[in-house]
């Protein structure tokens, strides 16, 4: 690993003082970030520890009926909140499917959504990367790829973005507060990730030095009785999606007043099919409008090498998991969240 | 440029001087503080040998810096056995066989004693099996270590429901 330089700072303007160097990091739990720093897939010069900042650790329920939450919550933190996964059941199961309990205790909420591409090319400093260094190359491209984009993708790069917790985030509408040398903006999640493009070291919408301070979920109590994550991993725990989907349906008198659909594994950011829940609302939910909702979410997909199979999976997860939102957001969490493969309804689970 | 931390490990306290800020916590404790009951596996949060409390809660001592851990309350395997009385989890994985070659044995106990007390998985195997899927075991001892779990939480619910009577 690349020595650095060490700050802990205890304020926001503290930390985004610090970060006016090239080369500066932010640390919080590091679960990612040191990883790869041992890889030498990335290579800060200076590390700023944000965990002892004030004032980033807070849930707080907004007078709108929404819920702000500080970039520093712990992801099992969350999970594990009952207030919060009554409101959004969904995030709490994508949360509780990803990583391992030890990682869930540690990682945060606003490293989950920085978090790296784990992209076999990108991990490996030997392998070209143009994400990892612009203008290397692509050895995904021809590579092992059984697991890369089928959407959004360029010749440049073919990465999917790894986090389970962002996609039934962006289906929901949610925000990221962020803080920087200019001062305070909010965007939506769903423009945080950037597609490749011709630029894939460009990750985030993220200028340098800026800081997420927090996420902002809207009220959407109104889906939260039809709220489901469902992701397919090549084991049952303790690995990344496959591909997955979030599905959240608002049904009244037989028929879909509102539907959320985003999915995961397929691109270099969740991915939200506006055109398939436009499909979906005013529909009575069944097989065959999902099955139409599904394929216009993956109308535009190309295999980018050995994946082909991931676009039909996608399909059948999507259908699957609007199926599973049809039919209810169960009282207790599954044990195996998020699993297709889950075999026992569980009831001992508080969350 | 030096550290200087202070936290405490299995009750004690220690100021540890840093030279170098890539120390992890894991490697703190193996080679500064004389704690190799904590194994090193992967090295890469994937494997769970290196399984710790700090403040109470299971995390991956590889991912975490020593520094970051300044002012922390770490547990390692080394801080369970009172003399020769053994943690109820430790009693728990010998009664059960839940080791064979026994490296991943420090972390999975640790993960074990984490998971117990986040009091989610009651004594429904299947919660326990997820709940441990942090901790690779090659040897595969998985049904003992599930067993072991299982019986601890047992004797943790009748000792409650005795206190409650």
């Amino acid at each position: 690993m690349k020595t650095f330089d060490y700050v802990r700072p205890v304020t926001i303007s503290e930390a985004i003082a610090a970060s006016d160097v090239p080369g500066a990091a932010y640390l919080a739990s590091g679960t990612n970030l040191l990883d790869l720093m041992k890889v030498g897939a990335v290579r800060p010069g200076r590390l700023i520890d944000i965990t002892r900042v004030a004032g980033l650790d807070g849930v707080e329920w907004l007078a709108d009926g929404g819920l702000r939450i500080g970039a520093l919550v712990r992801n099992a933190d969350l999970a594990h909140d009952p207030t919060f996964c009554r409101a959004y059941p969904a995030v709490a199961e994508a949360l509780l499917s990803g990583a391992s309990a030890q990682l869930r205790n540690a990682a945060t909420v606003g490293g989950n959504l920085l978090q790296h591409t784990r992209c076999a090319y990108f991990c490996d400093p030997s392998s070209a990367c143009n994400r990892r260094e612009p203008g290397s190359g692509c050895d995904a491209l021809g590579g092992e790829n059984r697991l890369h984009a089928v959407l959004g993708w360029s010749r440049s790069c073919i990465a999917v973005h790894p986090s389970d917790f962002c996609v039934p985030l962006v289906a929901l509408d949610a925000v990221v507060e962020i803080e920087g040398r200019g001062g305070r903006r909010e965007i939506p999640l769903e423009a945080l990730h950037n597609l490749p493009g011709e630029a894939p070291e460009s990750e985030t919408a993220l200028e340098p030095g800026e800081l997420i301070v927090a996420l902002r979920l809207p009220d959407r109590s109104a889906l939260s009785r039809h709220s489901r994550y469902l992701k397919l991993r090549e084991r049952t725990s303790y690995a990344f999606a496959v591909v997955s989907a979030a599905a959240a349906l608002e049904i009244e008198n037989g028929t879909i007043t509102r539907a959320r659909l985003a999915l995961g594994g397929v691109a270099a950011k969740p991915w939200r099919p506006r055109a398939a829940e436009d499909i979906l609302a005013g529909a009575a939910p069944g097989e065959t409008i999902f099955r139409r909702a599904a394929e216009a979410a993956l109308a535009n997909a190309r295999p980018s090498g050995d994946n082909a199979y991931k676009i039909e999976l996608a399909r059948r997860i999507a259908v699957r998991a609007l199926n599973l939102a049809a039919a209810g957001t169960p009282q207790h969490l599954p044990a195996l969240p998020a699993s297709p493969f889950s075999s026992v309804p569980g009831a001992r689970h508080a969350a | 440029m030096p550290f200087s931390i202070s936290l405490t490990v299995n009750g004690v306290a220690r100021n540890v001087d840093l030279d170098d800020p890539r120390v992890t916590l894991l490697d703190l404790l193996r080679e500064r503080l004389d704690l190799p009951g904590t194994k090193k596996g992967c090295d890469r949060g994937q494997c769970g040998a290196c399984t710790v409390l700090v403040d109470g809660r299971r995390i991956n001592s590889c991912l975490a810096l020593a520094l970051s851990c300044d002012g922390a309350d770490v547990l390692t395997i080394e801080g369970l056995a009172q003399g020769n009385d053994l943690h109820p989890v430790q009693a728990a994985f010998i009664a059960h066989d839940g080791f064979q070659c026994g490296f991943c044995t420090p972390g999975q106990i640790m993960s074990a004693i984490g998971l117990i007390n986040e009091g989610l998985a009651g004594n429904d195997p299947e919660r326990i099996r997820e709940s441990m899927s942090g901790n690779l075991c090659r040897c595969a001892a998985y049904v003992g270590i599930v067993e072991a779990v299982l019986e601890v939480q047992k004797s943790l619910a009748q000792a409650s429901r005795r206190d409650a009577a």
